[in-house]
């Protein structure tokens, strides 16, 4: 029972407590740089969940063949190869993403979360709880870009998930989806988060 | 005539940190100081621009002919890992001072994604040869040093200012960040 306690509180800690974009500040140039939209936070945030996934399960699982000197560039490897899968299967099946995101696919690579939970969870836990850490922070990674997207479309296009909901010609807060939208953006919701996330504990 | 626009474009219009989002976690992490900003910036120059010619030289002569050019992402993060790590090991033997000065931002430079990010868009640039890559990476390195050390010296006067308590820290930033990219917003259609 404590097991599954201790679970539950290791996958929750990623989405409010540790949040990775709105508290812990890691993955900030993704974040930032493509999420002018609802969807594209949402592809990014699952292409990065999948990545973080794979690469704490595969770290856990080597962890002890690794020496400890050589552990960051064998972790990148790890991380390298994943991204290059991703980049292959995206730019196959959703060309359409896979422009969109553009330089910011291979530069999951130098996402700092998940080298972050590499080093600091999976490389020192076991394979269950490394799957529920990934799960838990990735799934706090897409929440976080996805709202900051969905925030920025509605204010800067006047619509969500494409779809528009103000006349085709009404003004927008074009500044939104242009780049200093995006901090802007993000400075507001962070205040937004501490207030709710203070109120809760 | 091209390299004052690649100039241009990368230092104001397309500001590497400020319109394209590369580098956002030393542009956060570093800048409380105007001289640690100078010292990174220092640092992003010179990795930059060897990191840049080394991945355009084996892109070019190694990847490309041997039709391994999806490897491209493992390779180049390879190769600036080692870069930064032999970078280190030679300056603390031949330039003791410039260690002292560049020592500690080194490190965090390899999960810089400016860096990455440069030496991968520096192969997308029209007519590119490795002059106009090595150029694109310095004017690029120059836009994230000013990006970098104007918002360090906003940030030094931040610290007097009576900021209400719920933006304190993280969104305060966040904020002038945002104002300073809504001020090179208005160098659009420069080039």
């Amino acid at each position: 029972m404590a097991e599954k306690v201790n679970q539950t509180q290791n996958f929750l800690k990623g989405i409010v407590k540790d949040n990775p974009v709105f508290v812990m500040l890691l993955g900030m140039c993704p974040t930032l740089g493509v999420t002018s939209s609802a969807f594209n936070g949402l592809g990014m945030g699952v292409a990065t969940m999948f990545v973080l996934l794979m690469s704490n399960i595969v770290v856990s699982l080597v962890k002890s063949q690794i020496p400890s000197k050589v552990r960051i560039p064998a972790f990148i490897i790890i991380i390298a190869s994943f991204v290059t899968i991703v980049e292959m299967v995206l730019e196959a099946f959703v060309p359409f993403l896979y422009e969109q995101l553009g330089i910011f696919i291979p530069l999951i690579v130098v996402n700092c979360l998940i080298l972050g939970r590499a080093e600091a969870f999976a490389s020192k836990n076991n394979i269950l709880s490394s799957i529920v850490d990934a799960l838990g922070m990735g799934l706090g990674f897409v929440v976080a870009l996805t709202v900051l997207g969905a925030t920025r479309e509605i204010l800067g296009s006047g619509s969500i998930f494409e779809f528009k909901f103000v006349a085709e010609d009404a003004n927008t807060f074009i500044l939104f989806i242009l780049p200093p939208g995006a901090f802007i953006a993000l400075a507001y919701l962070t205040v937004l988060f501490n207030k709710i996330s203070i109120k809760t504990t | 005539m091209d390299y004052i626009i690649i100039l241009i474009a990368a230092v104001f219009v397309n500001n590497i940190v400020l319109s394209q989002f590369l580098g956002i976690c030393p542009f956060l992490g570093v800048s409380s100081k105007v001289s640690t900003s100078v010292g990174m910036s220092g640092a992003v120059l010179f990795v930059m621009t060897l990191a840049t010619m080394v991945t355009y030289l084996l892109h070019e002569f190694v990847l490309v002919p041997a039709g391994l050019d999806y490897l491209r992402t493992i390779t180049f993060i390879l190769v600036i890992a080692a870069l930064v790590q032999m970078v280190e090991i030679i300056l603390k033997k031949v330039s003791p001072p410039l260690y002292q000065a560049l020592g500690v931002f080194l490190p965090l430079i390899t999960t810089n994604c400016a860096v990455l990010g440069v030496a991968i868009l520096a192969l997308g640039l029209d007519g590119g040869s490795l002059l106009k890559a090595v150029f694109f990476a310095v004017s690029n390195s120059i836009g994230f040093g000013l990006a970098l050390i104007v918002f360090a010296s906003i940030r030094e006067h931040l610290e007097l200012a009576n900021i209400p308590e719920g933006m304190k820290g993280v969104p305060i930033n966040l904020l002038v960040a945002g104002l300073l990219s809504l001020a090179f917003l208005g160098f659009t259609g420069l080039v």
